[in-house]
């Protein structure tokens, strides 16, 4: 620990108003003697910086924190350490292109943020009516097992967070085999790149579908253990329940949508209100829960766990043999996945096509690769509900093959607001559980 | 970020290359004509309803466009708050919540280049509407609606953060995604994206703004 009573000279960030000020450096576990120190000085207000490099605030996220004794007064939240640009990367690459930057932004469920930009392509194309059903229902039991693996990983950073550890065991476990489900179908863990305009990249691998089936066998025996493990536990009731309050007019006001608003007794679910890919004709509830807090949130994520488990379990049924992009080649990449000795790859057949026998195929090829297709001119808004909430994508576009301007909406950025209303007149150690709650995503809330 | 210019604060942007090519092939985008009545769906309904609740609502609204089923109200800027208000507490209306706001920079929309996009949701009604203001490069000022949505907070400084757009009556206009000190507005098509050359087995690959647009 090192104590500085000039803060100027000191920390180049200071300000020199500050320099009546105590501040303390602190990088290991010496909260004992600052601790006693401030109790020597009988100093009243403590300002606390948590973050951004804190193993509990959810990746870079920072949290400054004005505490009297153990209480918060006041916090706010600063964000931007991941910022990378993806909105201003895409208004230079084709709209097939975009697709490799927006599943990295939010890393845990890739699959919303695909499938978001790309309805909203076809919605500008017109071509929503086009996208073959299969391409849809594989969209669907994609974005529900992501929902699943997401939610696991935020029961397992956030159990780990208030201290049951065995939770981020449990948690990493079952998302792991998702992933493995995921790597079978797009070749990669995360990063997938597998929504594209007008469909999926590729169907289903043989041995897919059986895989699945395996998997929901398992699942809910899972969550049986969550329970049982978590649920009537004491310290997980304690930790939990009556911490970070945030009632439904909370909720809408600052727009945090999801899991939240559900967790405030409000039914509010866009899969049920307004559907798309088809979500009127599956059959499943939306959990909801009257208390508002962070207990709530954990059994409304829980329960949305199992329903996504039915839907998948529906998926599977109604797959049936059929196309996975739209028919108009113009649109359509050309591409024709198959597996060779060295990976996956364009097939030898389509390569072969392209450059033994067919000269237009060649051309339409290289056209589609290099310049891309047209959008016509106009803006659209569409949203999806993901695990965190409404994600929304805002596409414009200037009639170019690349889009104009793509905003996401993101949930994980719009539910951070929610910081301060849960946070303040709580105590420190119950931010932690607060924040874990809202579940955020750093590389989403940032871009 | 040395030498790197910059996007730059106020002032008419001078468009080059393919910013310009592409400037005079966007005549779709911005401008567009107000649709014929009738909308079609709940956007008659709505329409009506805004119109009984704020009575000056021609006054307001410059264009109402309908497309590829939704509808945006081109808004005064100056009416903004007036209108949010209504949109948000009519009876009828009830647009209780402000999914998204962004902002999109038209240099070639001259006078208005700076556009804000609001999508409200009724969650009473279900419904879905857009609002959008715009505001020139040279006076890039938009009221706030913190006071009504408090979910446009974030949301407003990021468009400021990136845009320039500055939101009157904002609790705190601060930088949200760039460092406090950064210098100018990130997403406005002024700026560059700041690309490198690339080269791959000898030939030298243009950095992506350079490559060319296909209009």
């Amino acid at each position: 620990m090192s104590t500085m009573t000039d803060a100027s000279a000191a920390d180049p960030y200071g300000d020199e108003n500050l320099s009546n000020d105590r501040i303390y450096t602190v990088s290991g576990s010496d909260w004992d003697e600052i601790a006693s120190d401030v109790a020597d000085h009988h100093f009243e207000r403590v300002v606390v910086n948590m973050g951004p490099q804190h193993p509990s605030t959810h990746g870079v996220l920072r949290l400054i924190l004005e505490l009297e004794g153990e209480t918060v007064t006041q916090a706010r939240v600063v964000m931007g350490y991941l910022h990378t640009g993806i909105e201003k990367s895409c208004e230079y690459r084709s709209y097939t292109q975009a697709v490799t930057f927006l599943t990295r932004a939010d890393y845990l469920s890739p699959f919303f943020t695909e499938t978001a930009y790309c309805m909203a392509v076809e919605k500008l194309l017109g071509i929503t009516e086009q996208v073959p059903e299969r391409a849809q229902v594989i969209r669907v039991l994609m974005m529900e097992l992501n929902r699943i693996s997401s939610h696991l990983v935020w029961l397992a950073t956030g159990g780990m967070e208030v201290g049951a550890l065995s939770a981020m065991l449990y948690g990493f476990r079952e998302r792991e085999q998702i992933l493995d489900i995921f790597e079978m179908i797009t070749g990669l863990r995360m990063n997938h790149e597998y929504v594209r305009p007008g469909g999926v990249i590729q169907d289903l691998p043989p041995g897919a579908v059986e895989k699945i089936r395996e998997f929901l066998q398992i699942m809910p025996k899972k969550i049986d253990e969550y329970h049982a493990l978590l649920t009537g536990q004491p310290i997980w009731l304690k930790r939990l329940q009556g911490v970070g309050y945030l009632n439904l007019t909370g909720a809408v006001a600052l727009g945090a949508s999801g899991p939240i608003m559900r967790s405030a007794g409000y039914p509010w679910d866009l899969r049920k209100a307004q559907p798309y890919l088809g979500y009127e004709t599956y059959e499943f509830d939306v959990p909801t829960h009257p208390d508002g807090d962070c207990f709530a949130r954990y059994l409304v994520r829980l329960d949305e766990m199992r329903e996504s488990l039915k839907i998948v379990e529906q998926c599977l049924d109604r797959l049936r043999p059929g196309p996975v992009m739209v028919e108009d080649k113009k649109i359509a990449w050309p591409a024709q996945l198959a597996l060779g000795g060295d990976g996956m790859g364009n097939s030898l057949e389509h390569i072969r096509h392209i450059m033994a026998t067919s000269m237009e195929a060649l051309i339409h090829h290289f056209k589609l690769v290099t310049e891309g297709f047209h959008v016509p001119p106009g803006q659209v808004y569409v949203p999806v509900e993901s695990p965190r909430g409404e994600l929304g994508v805002h596409l414009v576009s200037d009639g170019g093959t690349k889009p104009y301007r793509v905003h996401l909406r993101e949930p994980s950025f719009i539910n951070l607001q929610a910081v301060a209303a849960t946070c303040e007149g709580g105590l420190v150690a119950d931010v932690i559980a607060s924040v874990a709650s809202l579940d955020p995503v750093m590389g989403g809330c940032d871009r | 970020m040395s030498d790197q210019p910059v996007g730059q604060p106020s002032g008419a942007p001078q468009l080059s290359g393919a910013l310009a090519e592409t400037a005079e092939t966007t005549g779709g985008i911005v401008g567009r004509p107000s649709t014929p009545r009738p909308y079609g769906g709940y956007f008659d309904h709505v329409a009506d309803a805004l119109g009984a609740a704020y009575p000056e609502l021609s006054a307001a609204v410059e264009r109402t466009v309908v497309d590829r089923g939704e509808l945006t109200f081109h808004v005064r800027r100056e009416r903004l708050l007036e209108l949010a208000r209504q949109l948000r507490d009519a009876e009828e209306l009830r647009f209780e919540l402000l999914s998204s706001l962004s902002g999109v920079h038209y240099p070639m929309d001259a006078g208005r280049e700076l556009h804000v996009d609001y999508e409200l949701t009724s969650m009473t009604h279900n419904r879905r509407i857009r609002l959008e203001v715009s505001a020139p490069d040279t006076d890039p000022h938009v009221p706030s609606v913190v006071s009504v949505w408090p979910t446009a907070d974030f949301q407003e400084r990021e468009v400021w953060d990136l845009f320039g757009v500055v939101f009157d009556g904002h609790p705190a206009l601060t930088r949200i995604m760039m460092p406090d000190d950064w210098p100018g507005h990130p997403q406005r098509k002024d700026y560059p994206l700041g690309g490198i050359p690339v080269e791959y087995k000898g030939a030298s690959v243009p950095p992506p703004e350079e490559r060319r647009r296909y209009a």
